[in-house]
């Protein structure tokens, strides 16, 4: 399934939507999707992984430099995702303790935007 | 025995390609339902680092994927990049994934490899027995 991005805004939080796919062809297309969104004033971002089918080590080291950068500029960046696969490879590569990660979009905007270790 | 070959130009428009050959073969091989996922990711990985590598050396050799289910489904990835650059590729520990400092590139390789390892029990990367590249083998049971 290709990849799809939808965006939305909740209280102080920009939500995107990611579905489908995100692997070595589609990743550079969140990327630039997340750059735009930073770029364009966005500090609290929460990226709902709750459609997407298949993410690999591309798209793993994409959503880290959304983190980096965010961090970087005062910011935010959590993640939503209940599904057991994905949360698997967030176990796998230590990941888990990187990103403060949510099982629904209310968890991850009512909790306080505090980076990493939340 | 079974085997499908494919190969395909390394662009990263094919690496879907060869994970939904990868799975399907594996499900007809008989590999548990439950591990087809893996068998996707781990394929997909094998597959993204060979294109990484052809790309970085410039190669437009095609990438080898090699599917056999003689007792086992066994997978072979085989890229044609000089050896010192596939064989002790940093495959970082965990913990070092979460370190700010490092690039993209290195993060994302090391993603990769933490990925392979921690999906298939039966990993082998080692020289390919012809010429120049390295070759990720991977094996899973069949459930007959």
């Amino acid at each position: 399934m290709e990849l799809s991005l939808a965006t939305r805004t909740v209280g102080e939080h920009t939500v995107l939507e990611v579905g489908g796919e995100v692997d070595v062809y589609t990743a550079p297309r969140l990327r630039e999707r997340l750059l735009e969104l930073i770029d364009g004033g966005a500090r609290h971002v929460v990226v709902d992984l709750g459609r997407v089918d298949f993410l690999d080590s591309t798209g793993l080291g994409v959503l880290v430099g959304a983190l980096k950068r965010l961090r970087t500029a005062g910011g935010s960046f959590a993640l939503v995702c209940d599904k057991e696969p994905l949360l698997k490879i967030f176990r796998i590569t230590a990941l888990d303790q990187v990103f403060p990660l949510h099982s629904t979009v209310d968890a991850a905007v009512g909790a306080e935007p505090t980076g990493a270790n939340a | 025995m079974a085997t499908v070959r494919l190969s395909f130009s390394p662009a990263p428009v094919h690496v879907r390609t060869a994970r939904l050959v990868g799975v399907a073969v594996a499900r007809r091989a008989g590999v548990r339902e439950d591990l087809l996922d893996e068998v996707r990711l781990a394929i997909g990985e094998a597959c993204t680092r060979a294109v990484a590598l052809h790309r970085q050396y410039g190669l437009p050799d095609p990438v080898l994927v090699e599917m056999s289910d003689s007792g086992s489904y066994a997978v072979r990835v085989v890229d044609r990049a000089p050896i010192e650059a596939g064989i002790g590729l940093a495959a970082l520990p965990p913990d070092a994934l979460a370190n700010e400092s490092l690039t993209d590139e290195a993060l994302t390789t090391g993603v990769g490899f933490a990925l392979l390892a921690g999906f298939v029990e039966d990993l082998q990367v080692r020289p390919v027995d012809d010429g120049v590249g390295t070759e990720v083998r991977m094996v899973w049971p069949v459930g007959r």
